[in-house]
């Protein structure tokens, strides 16, 4: 079966800093993928140049088979790819449904301002913000804007979720609800690509991890083994200490 | 349509209703004052169409305004008047078109230089031009307009403006414009094709600008460069929607009226002081009023909401 997302020998500079060298990967339809790494080894610059917040230097990334390494982002959005952002971004002045009618209205099924309205609310529900539709996001707490964001990117009704480091800072309980969400979409069958240092959730929800150190995989494989290998122990302890 | 969504349309032009017969009754000193409230309401509705939502701020205002008025210096006595007007349009429209497309990536206060700069060049290019091919730099303009026509096409343009406005905030492009000035990477990311809704709604504010100049241009019978492209009208169509408010289609009328009888007084009487006075009339509402008098209306009822409430469940 052909993979969903392709990614062949992308590579991406930033002056001399090679911040992504290189990278050759793939996700298959309903996987859950972790893409790990220490700080600095490409992988947020990874998820921009699938989204088109970043354009390749060289390589190509095929999603569904087709080119979009030159796409504008609202095109790769429309096309089925949605993102969160590292640094949350919501619309502050929006009310919350407002924030995810936008998802929907201009997503991969495009539709009217009133049923976008429509289409916010179970969203909404999903991420356990519906009683506060009609309140700005600006008001949301830093974890309920992570939530926010999610249903956002959820309404574009996306085929490949990508998610950088949604469950960053958050306290045990709300990890647990966190992990227990991304859960359920996954049994939904949304495909998931992950970018995430929280060991706990990788093992938790991922089927199946890369690891990227300075622009490059590293490793691959079950999170198990892929954690394990010596190289990948070796990127984030140092040589002293493997 | 629902019933609902009658009112505001209704509402337009109910006012409009009320302010056309006016011209039959007013003199000639309310006359030139209704006709500049008019000219400045339709300038910063029109303004607040494209920079009220996405918050980019343009002081083309004045590039699009004396196009318009020059269009009809030159064509006003060559076509027939009813064609020059859809003619200022079409140039205005492919103007700022290409102004669009080659400024819309830029962001913030380049923006906002860039449009200054671009009314300043369509001046010089138009002085020097006149200078080596018209042999003058002013124009006479004799068309034969009168004060009361120039006040109902102003009203009629000012109708289309509202209607327009009333049109797109509920569109999808409407929803674009408003996600492009929350946040533009999300806009991007959530599927907006954020250089053509910032190109369409730009182009669809100069157009009204430019005829509003060729409305104008008779009532001046005498223009040059420097007064079809002051950069003042720019500076004063900012300040007025920023008074009013420009978050709402009805705000920046709210700043226009005070304002233009404001300016209108001031000019009369301290000619020499305007810019002064002008100046620290700027300085008053950035300070005191910097969310519009919108934002006051807003905060009242936000006020007056919670009152409500505290009436209503007093255990709370």
């Amino acid at each position: 079966m052909q993979p969903l997302l392709e990614l062949h020998g992308v590579s991406k500079a930033f002056g001399g800093l090679r911040a992504v060298d290189g990278l050759t990967a793939s996700v298959r339809r309903g996987e859950v993928v972790g893409l790990v790494g220490p700080n600095g080894s490409g992988k947020t610059t990874a998820l921009n140049l699938i989204t088109g917040n970043l354009t390749a230097d060289s390589g190509a990334i095929l999603f569904e088979g087709r080119p979009i390494e030159r796409a504008a982002a609202h095109r790769i959005t429309r096309a089925g790819i949605a993102r969160t952002f590292q640094l949350v971004r919501v619309m502050p002045s929006l009310t919350l449904a407002e924030n995810v009618a936008v998802g929907a209205m201009f997503g991969a099924r495009a539709c009217s301002p009133a049923e976008a309205q429509e289409r916010a609310l179970p969203l909404l529900a999903r991420v356990g913000l519906a009683a506060r539709a009609d309140e700005r996001a600006r008001s949301l707490t830093y974890i309920d804007q992570k939530r926010l964001e999610l249903a956002r990117a959820l309404a574009a009704e996306p085929q490949l979720l990508l998610l950088d480091e949604w469950l960053a800072g958050l306290n045990p309980t709300e990890l647990k609800d966190g992990i227990a969400l991304i859960a359920a979409l996954a049994a939904d069958g949304m495909t998931i690509v992950m970018v995430e240092h929280v060991m706990d959730a990788i093992r938790a929800l991922c089927t199946r991890c890369v690891v990227m150190n300075a622009g490059t995989k590293i490793a691959e494989g079950s999170p198990a083994e892929a954690l394990s290998d010596p190289a990948v122990i070796k990127a984030y302890l140092g040589d002293d200490d493997a | 349509m629902n019933a609902k969504d009658w009112i505001v349309p209704l509402a337009i032009l109910a006012a409009a209703a009320v302010l056309a017969p006016l011209p039959l009754v007013a003199g000639s000193y309310w006359m030139a004052l209704l006709v500049n409230v008019l000219m400045y309401a339709v300038l910063a509705t029109a303004w607040a169409l494209f920079s009220g939502p996405t918050h980019y701020v343009s002081l083309a205002t004045a590039a699009f305004f004396g196009l318009g008025a020059y269009t009809m210096a030159f064509l006003g006595e060559k076509l027939p008047l009813a064609l020059v007007y859809p003619v200022a349009a079409l140039i205005g429209a492919v103007i700022a078109t290409i102004v669009g497309l080659s400024t819309l990536r830029l962001s913030g206060v380049y923006f906002v230089i860039f449009t200054f700069g671009l009314a300043e060049l369509v001046r010089q290019l138009v002085t020097w031009a006149e200078a080596k091919y018209g042999g003058t730099v002013g124009r006479f303009v004799f068309i034969d307009v009168t004060q009361q026509g120039i006040y109902w096409m102003l009203l009629g343009v000012l109708v289309l403006v509202l209607l327009t406005g009333f049109l797109i905030q509920r569109s999808r492009l409407g929803w674009a414009l408003k996600a492009i000035g929350e946040d533009e990477t999300v806009a991007r990311h959530a599927g907006i094709d954020t250089t053509v809704a910032k190109v369409a709604v730009f182009v669809i504010s100069a157009t009204f600008m430019t005829v509003v100049g060729a409305i104008m241009a008779p009532r001046w019978t005498y223009i040059d460069p420097s007064i079809a492209f002051n950069p003042i009208i720019s500076f004063q169509v900012l300040i007025m929607a920023l008074l009013g408010g420009a978050a709402r289609l009805y705000g920046p009328i709210l700043g226009v009226v005070p304002l233009a009888t404001l300016f209108e007084i001031l000019q009369a009487n301290f000619p020499n002081s305007f810019s002064i006075l002008l100046g620290l009339a700027f300085l008053v509402i950035v300070y005191f009023v910097p969310s519009g008098i919108v934002g006051l209306i807003d905060q009242g009822r936000d006020v007056l909401g919670r009152a409500g409430r505290r009436r209503a469940h007093p255990a709370e």
